[in-house]
């Protein structure tokens, strides 16, 4: 409760100093609208409901990005990580492609995908499978072997081990490589759609609004919205890690 | 009594490195036996190649008089670090059925479970995660899950050794009493001597690597032990001197205690205890 109020605390003090700084004559008139402006047009803003359908769209893409990133990533760390053969053979390639900022294969995806959210989608599938691959791997050298040892001296077979005991062991590691790659989706999400443009999406309406009429109190708006759903996506994960896999963090301890 | 384990002839080298050298033994139905021997004498890897984690470069190992080739189906192993080999994800009750899982219906597996847990004294602890639970009780889920699995034969690999003296004594007992209420075969490996006395009904005694054995001795003392008097018996301080010796001696033993307990200087050995524990259950007899 202590840790949440100081939170508080130091958010109201941003807010407050964030008003001042618009109201001074620091910055030109316009450029950084008071945080009272930017609130006011997001209630608006909210209820009307064409930004909402914006707020959906990023949303559903970054969802979709995700998802497909963990059922790629999960598996494919798991062949990796088990098989040192396959991991020697690829390593190569993937130390080339891991490094490629996912925004420059924006006009690539653009023409394999066109313009729909297909391409923000696989875009954001790219950036964020990297993290979860190799916190699997990573998780997959760390498994102990004597947990291996345990199930194979009571006749586990090999995938079924891999299923009941690396897997599950390996879930706290995956599960914070999720984390990182939520984030990096929703990042790469919100730019594709800034950059390449799109119909509907968080990016598309900063795009909007910053262009022509330069209504910098939408684009804050915008922008704070992302940094919302961003901190919410991140809190409910973090719950889920400690309600879940509480047990990672405590391994070895006694009570 | 019939045999349980026959070993013949068992060797493994990893390269150069011979860790166990020709090692042959046998446990009968029902019989506790402890490996006992120096530290990095390859007791550990005796204990792998028995329990099928590692092949063995010479040798046969039968159980219940099926040749053994790979894990057997009905051994259990018990390791030393109980927080390494509990898993964390699962809870108590969880841990104990994971042995059984495509192997017996889950009411069976809940049953057998609940029941092991009853035997070692913990039956109101299935819902909690080992790392809720000390050591010694870790220890003790561990061995509910071995027993659960109702293995033909029991492997331990020290697994006492972690943790404090009281919580050894009282998992020695408890090991003593389930094996005797429920007629488990088991072989221990220990590098602890007075353990291996006080546990055993048979001491094997090893060298230093690569691991042969040095001496076979019967351990005679009442089935039934207790933590004070037993280890204060005559019977008892005779074996551990002479185990003590017989490992600290390493190869060069004297050829009376060689591994033969059939031989002459065996059975004058045999005669010789028997006599200490007469004396010493006459003794006990007439302090009480």
């Amino acid at each position: 409760m202590r840790a949440a109020f100081r939170g508080l605390v130091g958010v109201a003090v941003l807010l407050l100093l964030w008003e001042l700084l618009s109201n001074s004559d620091l910055v030109p008139p316009g450029y950084i609208p008071p945080p009272t402006v930017i609130g006011a047009t997001l209630v608006r803003l909210l209820l009307d409901g064409v930004f909402v359908y914006d707020v959906i769209a990023s949303v559903l893409a970054w969802a979709i990005a995700l998802g497909v990133a963990i059922a790629v990533a999960v598996p494919l760390g798991l062949v990796l990580g088990s098989v040192p053969a396959v991991r020697r053979a690829t390593r190569t390639v993937v130390e080339l492609m891991r490094p490629i900022p996912s925004v420059a294969m924006i006009p690539l995806a653009i023409l394999l995908f066109g313009g729909g959210p297909e391409a923000k989608i696989v875009l954001a599938v790219y950036a964020s499978v990297w993290p979860i691959l190799f916190n699997t791997i990573y998780a997959l050298d760390e498994l102990d072997e004597q947990l291996v040892d345990t199930a194979r001296a009571f006749g586990t077979s090999k995938p079924r081990i891999m299923a009941t005991v690396a897997l599950p062991s390996a879930a706290p590691f995956v599960m914070t490589g999720i984390r990182t790659a939520a984030a990096i989706a929703l990042i790469v999400v919100v730019s594709t759609e800034l950059l390449a443009g799109a119909t509907l999406g968080l990016g598309q309406f900063i795009l909007t609004a910053s262009s022509g009429g330069g209504r910098m109190d939408l684009v804050f708006a915008g922008t704070v919205v992302a940094g919302l759903i961003g901190y919410l996506v991140n809190a409910g994960l973090e719950w889920v890690q400690r309600r879940f896999f509480a047990w990672g963090a405590r391994t070895g301890e006694t009570v | 009594m019939s045999t349980m384990l026959e070993v013949t002839d068992l060797g493994h080298r990893y390269g150069d490195h011979t860790a166990i050298d020709r090692l042959s033994f046998t446990v009968a139905a029902g019989e506790l036996v402890c490996i006992v021997g120096p530290s990095g004498c390859g007791k550990s890897t005796l204990l792998r190649t028995l329990s099928g984690l590692v092949a063995s470069t010479t040798g046969h190992v039968a159980l219940h008089g099926d040749e053994v080739r790979g894990v057997p189906d009905d051994l259990a192993v018990v390791f030393q670090d109980y927080s390494r080999s509990l898993f964390p994800w699962l809870t108590v009750q969880r841990n104990v059925e994971f042995p059984l899982k495509r192997k017996v219906s889950r009411a069976e597996r809940r049953a057998r479970a609940a029941e092991a847990l009853e035997w070692v004294g913990l039956s109101g602890a299935g819902a909690k995660y080992p790392w809720q639970l000390s050591g010694g009780m870790q220890q003790r889920v561990a061995i509910a899950r071995a027993l659960a699995y109702r293995p033909a034969l029991l492997l331990m690999d020290e697994p006492f050794a972690s943790v404090d003296a009281q919580t050894r004594f009282e998992l020695e007992d408890l090991l003593l009493r389930v094996r005797r209420e429920h007629d488990t075969t088991i072989l221990l490996v220990t590098h602890d001597i007075d353990e291996s006395v006080y546990l055993g009904d048979r001491v094997l005694v090893l060298s230093k690597s690569p691991a042969t054995i040095v001496a076979n001795l019967k351990v005679d003392l009442p089935a039934e032990r207790d933590q004070i008097t037993t280890r204060e018996s005559d019977t008892f301080v005779a074996l551990r001197a002479e185990t003590a010796r017989l490992l600290h001696g390493g190869g060069t033993v004297r050829p009376r205690v060689q591994a033969d307990p059939e031989g002459v200087a065996a059975r004058f050995l045999a005669a010789e205890r028997a006599e200490q524990a007469a004396q010493a259950s006459k003794r006990h007899a007439a302090q009480n």
